[in-house]
């Protein structure tokens, strides 16, 4: 059990992680759109 | 609070003294300030009698910055503030409005302050600002050009004024989604965490074994550790709020639950150190969680008409075709200015208001009116800013840019809509408020109680109390039903720009159509034509269509197919209710009502107008009359069908119109409409509309807007409808874009259903928070259960709400044209 010492720091340093690379898609206007981008192919197909 | 401050801290900003020794005066006393700006805006707000604003101030006043007034002299130029400035159609006085976003406007008595400052400028009819969107929006007579006193009014006060443009609104909105994602996103992965750790005790906690206490113990420290970001990271707006509470000594939503979190906090972590007892780390993890997941769904809700809005005037191209003298020139669309020539090819959207001069083509106006099928527009039509070309390239001359086209007119009415509070919100708001203090009172009580009989249970109790009790369902009941049904108004081509309209048009029993530009104009025809004077009847027609090709009126439809024969009417100049008056060849000339017609050369009147025969117009010039022209107006088809609709809703229509009793008794049985009166003056309508009201009846007016104001405003509740730029000033609570009478049964059910579901909202989150509060107290509920409880009555409110959107908008906004942000123009 004692690998828990370790391991759950470790997670913890993943979620810390997870959670700057989620603040910077939020900065970087990633979710600002969810709609559109998929239809962009379809649309240049259409042309 | 301000005697209490300690003195090394500025009396108006509260920021640090460092060293400063300038003393501002209020009143009697010498405060320290830090700084000159500080100074002057304190002895400002104290000698125009504004110092109460310090004992109402909840958050430290901002500190004005190198504030220049040279800063707000561009604002005195006409074409700057014309960008911002909008006309207000009033019944007494003409009025000029501005909406601003307003920088460091923190609390209410920051409003207050702003509010009192401006009224006390000359000229200025009214302030109404709003401190939670941050916004004001004020009126001023029109002609006085208060644009830049009342900016720099605010600046000196230290506040940062930015008249409203589409893209800051949108930026601020922007800025706030983005943050509330942030501190949804920590809330899940916080919340996701503890309960990982909470399971460990629990699962062994079910097989009847105890979990390790040195693993326990690590565990219980873990958690504390990712509930603190969880707490004072993602629900730092509840604890703000909360603590903004406790300084006014008011009361808001987030007391009792900030209460709450912060209790079973310093109760777990006071636990985790000592040791023993229960810990709650999972419960203020799950419940933070929940608040922000219902925060961010109530702040998407409450900004539909918000994206609409912004979808609208995203729509504009940024660039335009402008036909130059060696010819086309790509010019930015804020440059256009009125008269000019532009071009705009297949595909692109129309940058400004203006008439197509060369070409014809189909036009998607799906963006102003809602109909989703393109419209054939030729030589001499009207083109709307937004519409999207998708025929054949066309020249247009402007009519109307920037702030006054009728995109940016709609636009500034749906952001005025939404900064105002519906009735129904404050009685709801004054509501909750109320109930808030029971509860408060009520945990005080529960945890005596508890400590006497069972002093263990104690905590639980009490926290159970705080978290179930809070009201906030009960508070975005109203707001969020009336969110999603204006923002699918706004979908349709309808624009709420009376909060309350809703409201009242759900109790409609009786609809007046004004005639004139409602019910019948689907299709005016020129019957006969009589000659008067010397001209031809050809001559004459042609003279007529040349006066009309630049009106909008309905009747310059009936002159659409004659030709103009090389006639070209010069400054034309519509005369509402009566007529155009143009100069063709020199000769000033006048089509319209015989009596404005005759006016122009002194004579009384021209012919004898036969009663029942129908609109008759006349034509003449400065010596004589040249011809009366007689119209027909074919009935749109869809008139019948909207009368038939109100019908089945229980509702009564009638017509009042001014025009002759034979059309109106016409129209009238075409319709289905037995009541119906003819000749009436606005006099008479508004009788009418008063002798129904003392009968109990709740009246919908519908009329163009303009011509009929004093009717629509005595009306219950008005609807204007039509189109062309106008529209958007006009004085009605519900605003048609475009001419479809048959939208007005789908509009009174729509209200009817918002209505319905506002109250299902009520009912279920009052009965909620009723019948969980004795729950609660009598130990029943434990916190965690509390929680999940008090954030999903909220969510069932939403998903209540969002039921008033059409089920494709709830999966996807793809389908509506007002999401096409994508839409590819073909650069230029």
């Amino acid at each position: 059990m004692d690998i828990l010492f370790v391991l759950i720091p470790l997670s913890l340093i993943l979620v810390a992680g997870a959670c700057w690379a989620f603040f910077w898609a939020v900065d970087a206007g990633q979710f600002e759109d969810l709609d559109s981008p998929g239809w962009d192919a379809i649309e240049e197909d259409q042309k | 609070m301000n005697a209490a401050a300690p003195t090394s801290l500025c009396f108006h900003c509260q920021e640090p003294l460092a060293g400063s020794k300038l003393i501002a005066r209020i009143g009697e006393q010498s405060q320290p300030v830090c700084c000159v700006g500080c100074q002057a805006v304190a002895e400002m707000i104290a000698s125009s009698g504004l110092a109460e604003y310090y004992q109402r101030r909840t958050a430290s006043s901002p500190r004005p910055e190198g504030v220049s007034q040279e800063s707000w002299r561009a604002y005195v130029d006409p074409q700057i503030a014309g960008e911002f400035v909008r006309k207000l159609a009033r019944e007494d006085e003409p009025r000029e409005a501005v909406d601003l976003l307003i920088e460091n406007l923190r609390c209410s008595a920051c409003g207050w302050l702003i509010e009192r400052t401006l009224h006390a400028i000359p000229n200025v009819a009214a302030v109404d600002v709003n401190a939670a969107l941050g916004r004001a929006h004020v009126e001023w007579t029109a002609g006085t050009d208060r644009l830049e006193a009342v900016m720099s009014a605010i600046a000196r006060l230290g506040y940062g004024p930015h008249p409203v443009t589409e893209e800051t609104a949108a930026r601020v909105y922007c800025n706030e989604r983005r943050s509330m994602l942030k501190r949804f996103i920590v809330a899940t992965f916080g919340m996701m965490q503890v309960m990982m750790f909470a399971v460990a005790g629990y699962s062994a906690e079910l097989n009847g074994e105890r979990i390790d206490p040195t693993l326990e113990h690590y565990f219980r420290l873990i958690s504390m550790l990712v509930s603190i970001p969880v707490l004072f990271y993602a629900g730092k707006p509840f604890l703000m709020n909360a603590w903004n509470n406790i300084r006014t000594r008011s009361i808001g939503m987030d007391l009792s639950v900030s209460a709450a979190l912060v209790l079973a906090f310093v109760a777990s972590t006071w636990n985790t150190f000592v040791y023993r007892g229960e810990v709650y780390f999972d419960s203020i993890t799950m419940f933070v969680f929940f608040l922000t997941l219902t925060r961010f769904i109530e702040l998407s809700v409450r900004h539909r008409t918000n994206s609409v809005a912004d979808a609208l005037a995203r729509h504009l191209p940024a660039t335009a075709q402008r036909v130059a003298a060696d010819g086309i020139e790509t010019v930015p669309t804020r440059q256009l200015r009125i008269d000019e020539l532009i071009i705009v090819p297949t595909g692109s959207a129309v940058p400004a208001d203006g008439i197509i001069i060369e070409g014809a083509t189909t036009l998607n106006e799906a963006l102003l009116t809602g109909e989703s099928l393109p419209v054939a527009r030729a030589s001499g039509d009207r083109v709307a800013s937004g519409s999207i070309n998708t025929g054949a390239p066309i020249r247009v001359r402007l009519t109307a840019v920037g702030a006054s086209t009728m995109l940016s007119n709609i636009v500034a009415l749906l952001r005025r809509a939404q900064t105002q509070k519906p009735l129904a919100i404050q009685t709801a708001d004054r509501a909750a408020a109320l109930f808030l203090r029971v509860v408060l009172a009520a945990s005080v009580f529960v945890c005596a109680a508890w400590l006497v009989f069972d002093p263990s249970r104690a905590f639980a109790a009490t926290l159970a109390v705080l978290v179930v009790a809070c009201p906030c369902a009960f508070s975005i009941a109203t707001p969020a039903a009336l969110a999603a049904s204006t923002a699918q108004l706004a979908r349709e081509g309808v624009l709420v720009t009376k909060p309350d309209a809703l409201e009242t048009l759900s109790r409609v029993d009786r609809v007046i159509f004004d005639k004139t530009g409602t019910l019948p104009h689907g299709d005016i025809r020129l019957d006969t034509c009589a000659t008067l004077g010397s001209r031809t009847d050809e001559d004459c027609r042609a003279r007529a269509a040349a006066l009309e090709q630049s009106s909008t009126h309905p009747i310059a439809a009936a002159f659409k197919d004659v030709p103009t024969r090389g006639f070209v009417a010069m400054n034309v100049v519509t005369v509402p209710g009566f007529g155009v008056e143009g100069t063709i060849d020199g000769e000033r000339h006048r089509i319209g009502i015989d009596n404005f017609v005759a006016e122009l050369r002194g004579a009384a009147t021209d012919c004898p107008a036969d009663p029942a025969s129908g609109t008759t117009i006349v034509l003449g010039n400065e010596r004589e009359a040249l011809a009366s022209f007689t119209l027909s107006d074919t009935l749109r088809e869809d008139s019948r069908a909207a009368v038939d609709a109100l019908r089945a809703l229980r509702i009564d229509s009638e017509i009042s119109s001014g025009d002759g009793s034979a059309v109106v008794a016409a129209v009238a049985e075409r319709c289905g409409i037995a009541t119906f009166f003819a000749r009436r003056t606005p006099e008479q309508k508004l009788a009418r509309v008063r002798e129904l009201q003392a009968a109990d009846s709740t009246v919908a007016m519908v009329g163009d807007g303009i011509n009929d104001a004093p009717v629509l405003g005595a009306a219950d509740v008005s609807i204007a409808m039509g189109r062309g730029a106008a529209l958007a000033i006009a004085a009605a609570d519900l605003i048609l874009v475009g001419d479809r009478p048959a939208a007005i049964p789908g509009i009174i059910r729509t209200a009817q259903r918002t209505v319905r579901i506002a109250r299902q909202n009520l009912v279920w989150s009052a009965t909620y928070n009723f019948a969980a509060l004795p729950l609660a107290a009598f130990g029943f509920i434990s916190p965690w259960i509390a929680a999940l409880g008090m954030s999903l009555s909220s969510l069932f409110v939403l998903m209540n709400a969002l039921r008033l959107l059409p089920r494709s908008e709830r999966r996807s906004s793809r389908t509506q044209p007002w999401t096409f942000s994508s839409y590819s123009y073909p650069s230029a």
